[in-house]
C-alpha cells in the first residue's frame, strides 16, 4: 500500500482534485435534493457511502419523487449500475492482490476511477490514480452530501455552474489517449452511436450496455489483419 | 426512498463492482482477451461521454452542454492541463447558458 503513495506525483494529485471538486458540488446538489423531496437528512448520505453511485443515486431519488416505488428505483439504479462489471474485468488487476485491497477498492469502482487509472502508462501508476481518484471522491463526495443535506435549498442546481459539461469533458480527456489505437477508436465511434440512438427508447443505463456491441469492430478488423 | 431499498441497491452494486475483480483471478485469460476486456471500459466510458453530453434523459440535450463538452474535448485534444479542460467545459456551458443558449 505504501508504494502507492510513493507513486503519486503532484500533477496527478491536481488532477483528482479537479474530479473531486466537481463532485463535492454534485454531492452537495444531491443532499439537497434528497431533503428537498422529503427525506430525512442522514437518508442521502447512508445512500451516498454504502451506494457510491452518483448517477443511480440521482436516478433512484427522483423516481420515488416522481411517485414511483421503491422497487422501481432499484431496478433502474442496479440496470445503471450493471456497467461495472465489465469496469471490474478490465481494470481488477489494478486495485491491488490482496482481498482486503479488492474487497475496499471494488466499492471505490466508479467511472472517474477506472477512467483514471486506464489513462495511466504503467501498473503502479494506474494503481496509485485509481486508489487516489477512488479515496479522494468518496470522502469528497460523502462530506459534500452532509452538507447540501443541511444546507438544502440554498444550494443551486449545478447547472447553472455548467457542471454537467465537466464530467463528460474529464472523461473524454481520460479516454483520449487509448483513441489513438485505431481498433479502439472504431469500436468507441461504433459504440457510441449505439448507445445515442437506442437512448431514447430503452432504460437509463441499458444504451451504455448496448455500445459493447462496438467491440464488434474490433474483432472483425483483427481477423482481417490476422489473415 | 426507503432504508431497505438503499440497502438492496448497494448490495446489488457491490456484487457487480466485486463480481469483475473475482472473475478476472478465477480465470486465466489469453492476452487477446484481456486487451479485448480493456478495449471494453475505454468504450463504455466513450458511451457515457456521448450519452451524456448530447442527452439530457431521454431527449437531446440542447447547444449549451455539447459545445461545452466540445470546448474541453478540443482543449484535450491540444494537450491542455486537465483541470483546464474541465473548466473550460463547465465555463462555455455555464456561459452560453447565461446568455440563454
Amino acid at each position: 500500500m505504501r508504494s502507492i503513495w510513493r507513486t503519486l506525483d503532484p500533477r496527478l494529485l491536481r488532477d483528482v482534485s479537479a474530479v473531486a471538486a466537481g463532485a463535492a458540488v454534485n454531492g452537495a446538489s444531491f443532499g439537497a435534493i434528497s431533503v428537498a423531496v422529503g427525506l430525512p437528512w442522514w437518508m442521502p448520505l447512508v445512500m451516498s457511502v454504502l451506494v457510491f453511485g452518483g448517477g443511480s443515486q440521482f436516478m433512484a431519488v427522483g423516481i420515488v419523487a416522481a411517485g414511483g416505488s421503491p422497487a422501481a428505483a432499484v431496478l433502474a439504479g442496479l440496470v445503471l449500475n450493471a456497467r461495472h462489471l465489465p469496469f471490474g474485468l478490465a481494470v481488477g488487476d489494478v486495485l491491488g492482490r490482496s482481498w482486503a485491497a479488492r474487497l475496499v477498492g471494488s466499492h471505490l469502482m466508479i467511472d472517474e476511477t477506472v477512467a483514471f487509472a486506464l489513462a495511466q502508462r504503467d501498473p503502479a501508476r494506474a494503481r496509485a490514480a485509481y486508489w487516489s481518484c477512488g479515496v479522494a471522491l468518496f470522502f469528497a463526495w460523502n462530506i459534500a452530501v452532509v452538507g447540501g443535506a443541511l444546507a438544502g435549498q440554498a444550494i443551486g442546481d449545478p447547472a447553472t455552474f455548467g457542471l454537467d459539461a465537466a464530467f463528460p469533458a474529464a472523461m473524454l480527456a481520460l479516454v483520449l489517449p487509448a483513441l489513438k489505437d485505431r481498433a479502439t477508436l472504431r469500436a468507441a465511434v461504433v459504440g457510441a452511436v449505439i448507445a445515442l440512438a437506442t437512448t431514447p427508447f430503452l432504460p437509463p443505463g441499458v444504451p451504455v450496455l448496448l455500445a459493447l456491441g462496438g467491440l464488434v469492430a474490433t474483432i472483425r478488423r483483427r481477423s482481417e489483419v490476422a489473415v | 426512498m426507503t432504508l431497505a431499498a438503499v440497502l438492496v441497491l448497494a448490495v446489488g452494486t457491490y456484487a457487480f463492482r466485486l463480481a469483475g475483480p473475482l472473475l478476472r483471478d478465477r480465470l486465466s485469460l489469453p492476452p487477446r482477451v484481456r486487451e479485448l476486456l480493456s478495449t471494453s471500459a475505454t468504450v463504455l466510458l466513450v458511451a457515457l461521454v456521448a450519452t451524456s453530453s448530447l442527452m439530457k434523459g431521454q431527449h437531446l440535450a440542447g447547444w449549451a452542454l455539447p459545445l461545452g463538452v466540445l470546448v474541453g474535448g478540443l482543449a484535450a485534444w491540444r494537450k491542455a492541463p486537465f483541470v483546464l479542460v474541465v473548466v473550460l467545459a463547465a465555463a462555455t456551458t455555464a456561459g452560453l447558458r447565461l446568455l440563454g443558449l
